[in-house]
């Protein structure tokens, strides 16, 4: 044990020091699950210790330093194991963590911990860190979404509904003054929001500065056409953060409500700096994750999205994209909603229906918008406020952009669907049923949304998903 | 080109104004609105009613038609002072607001009589 007073050099067993089946975590701690597949022939718990020592204070061999230190005190444990339902090859490990190895307010240190060499560790397949409790001690010290839900509804006027954006296309090849005019019309046709495409950063054919004037230009053209407040996401995802704080002082000066990043490409330390910007100058923030599924995607190694969804209204942001279920990105719809509801409430009870494996208490902390975009069109409307509610941002691109008699209709089309769904939910009709019904109805007074139910009735995205619940299957 | 339509809407065209939640959907009847007002109760929230005159709808404040009704749920006694609001002010946007003190937001906010917009 580590309060042995002397010492013997060499290497000795991690479950000696770092296994503690009897331990009670404290409300203080921070709490991981990881998904362990082991190499062959290495008992469970000495993995499951070597797991909680590289996240923490151990090394591969004992050093005389560690008797300088307490490290009782400061060491991780492993204090829980677990089958995976329906997955011999693998198990859970409980791990807790004192939350004094962690620098207040930065998600970019815990994760450097818990993510860090350990995932390169040669006595491990794979691994998977499935969740994080993070106490709220801990989530006091975090600065968290910029806005919140509440005072952005506040700030655009928009109430009793999920909001309504579209991200302009092709991705790329537009110029400045083109591109505005896509923003335009899809704002003078009922959005409430456009929406740079995440690899819009500031290329040869399209500088930012350019984009955002023109882009601005359109906001206010669709303001006093139609009198409802609007936005466009314009993102400051930079080479760096000078660069990115250049942009979002010139968003701001041209009186833009709402700035885009891209959080993990982008990074996490300039992703809470920019958040903190955020606040403090009264900007909206939009987050877009592009790399998180080369993260997530695989079952056995890698993050699990809904950790990156805890970090992320840690570090800040007032949006979050978080798939579909309906459309053209992976997304398994227990589990959405599991991380949908991260995203928003203020206290998350443990749920493996959903994939939730600690109790999460936010405390005060503001709640992030979920935004889904992906492949979806105005067919999808019923069953999109079905599942994401009114605290969320249905995001259609192509399905507004695609729309036969260009994006003001199509923009049209889908506030339409999106008021009907709304408002037959409000009287208490089953949406995910009698969808084709209200849909029809509401076209009867839409010349727009007939043409988009007709241009879109045959598309579906019905593959299997690959990154699905551990559930037993034997 | 023929098959396509010309999306009606201008600066110069009053009725191209909108004023957000369900104000793309066409002007409500008596049954709808009713609807909506049994939501706002089954919600819990607080009713209440607001007016303007259509020039000035873009603000954030509108005028409060006395205060909220707070924890009204009998739907013929809201629906009277939405009734008593658009009669005293037959020219302005009338809506129907509930409040949920909560999330201390808007849980729903549509207008039920509409202006002439200008």
């Amino acid at each position: 044990m580590s309060s042995k007073k002397t010492y013997d050099a060499g290497v000795k067993d991690y479950r000696e020091t770092y296994w503690e089946p009897d331990y009670t975590p404290k409300a203080t701690d921070l709490l991981a699950c990881f998904k362990i597949t082991p190499q062959a022939g290495i008992p469970r718990e000495e993995v499951a210790a070597a797991v909680a020592a590289e996240s923490s204070t151990g090394t591969w061999t004992t050093v005389w330093t560690d008797l300088l230190t307490d490290l009782d005190y400061y060491k991780g444990r492993a204090y829980a194991i677990e089958d995976v339902p329906g997955d011999d090859t693998c198990f859970y490990a409980f791990i807790a963590y004192p939350i004094d190895l962690f620098e207040e307010g930065s998600v970019v240190n815990v994760l450097t911990s818990l993510v860090g060499n350990v995932f390169g560790f040669k006595a491990l397949r794979a691994l998977r860190l499935e969740d994080i409790r993070f106490p709220i001690a801990y989530v006091m010290t975090c600065n968290g979404p910029p806005q919140g839900i509440q005072v952005e509804r506040d700030i655009m006027n928009k109430y009793g509904r999920p909001l309504l954006g579209c991200t302009i296309k092709p991705k790329l090849g537009l110029s400045a003054k083109n591109y505005g005019r896509a923003c335009y019309e899809g704002l003078r046709g009922g959005l409430d929001f456009t929406k740079d495409d995440e690899n819009v950063n500031s290329q040869p054919f399209m500088r930012w500065r350019h984009r955002f004037d023109f882009v601005m230009e359109a906001i206010h053209k669709a303001e006093a056409e139609t009198g409802e407040r609007k936005g466009h996401y314009l993102n400051v995802t930079a080479p760096t953060p000078d660069k990115m704080m250049q942009r979002a002082e010139y968003a701001k000066e041209i009186g833009a409500p709402i700035i885009m990043h891209d959080y993990l490409t982008g990074g996490l330390c300039a992703n809470t700096g920019l958040a903190q910007w955020c606040q403090d100058n009264g900007m909206l923030l939009h987050i877009h994750r592009a790399m998180h599924a080369v993260i997530d995607r695989d079952p056995h190694h890698g993050i699990h999205f809904r950790v990156l969804v805890k970090v992320l209204r840690l570090s800040g942001g007032d949006h979050l994209h978080t798939g579909t279920v309906v459309g053209k990105l992976e997304g398994d719809r227990e589990a959405t909603l599991g991380w949908i509801d991260l995203l928003r409430e203020s206290y998350i009870k443990e749920d493996r229906s959903r994939g939730i494996f600690f109790d999460q208490d936010w405390g005060s902390m503001p709640g992030v918008f979920a935004v889904a975009s992906g492949g979806i069109h105005v067919w999808h409307m019923p069953a999109l406020v079905s599942i994401f509610g009114d605290d969320s941002v249905l995001q259609f691109g192509g399905g507004t952009l695609g729309h036969p008699w260009g994006n003001a209709a199509g923009a049209s089309a889908n506030r339409v669907a999106l008021e009907a769904c709304v408002e037959a939910r409000n009287r208490g009709r089953e949406l995910e049923k009698e969808g084709k019904d209200i849909l029809t109805q509401a076209a009867k007074s839409s010349p727009e949304l007939a043409a988009a139910m007709e241009t879109w009735k045959e598309i579906k995205f019905e593959f299997d998903t690959v990154d699905k619940l551990d559930v037993a299957h034997k | 080109m023929s098959d396509v339509q010309d999306y009606a809407s201008s600066l110069a065209d009053a009725s191209s104004r909108k004023f957000e939640t369900f104000s793309y959907l066409p002007e409500m009847d008596a049954s709808r609105i009713r609807g909506q007002v049994e939501y706002i109760v089954s919600k819990g929230w607080n009713p209440a009613v607001e007016h303007t005159e259509p020039e000035n709808a873009t603000g954030s404040y509108w005028y409060m038609w006395k205060l909220p009704m707070f924890g009204e749920s009998d739907v013929d006694a809201i629906l009277a002072e939405v009734d008593a609001c658009h009669a005293a002010h037959p020219n302005n946007h009338v809506r129907l607001v509930g409040f949920d003190n909560f999330s201390q937001s808007k849980g729903a906010e549509m207008v039920v009589y509409r202006g002439k917009s200008v």
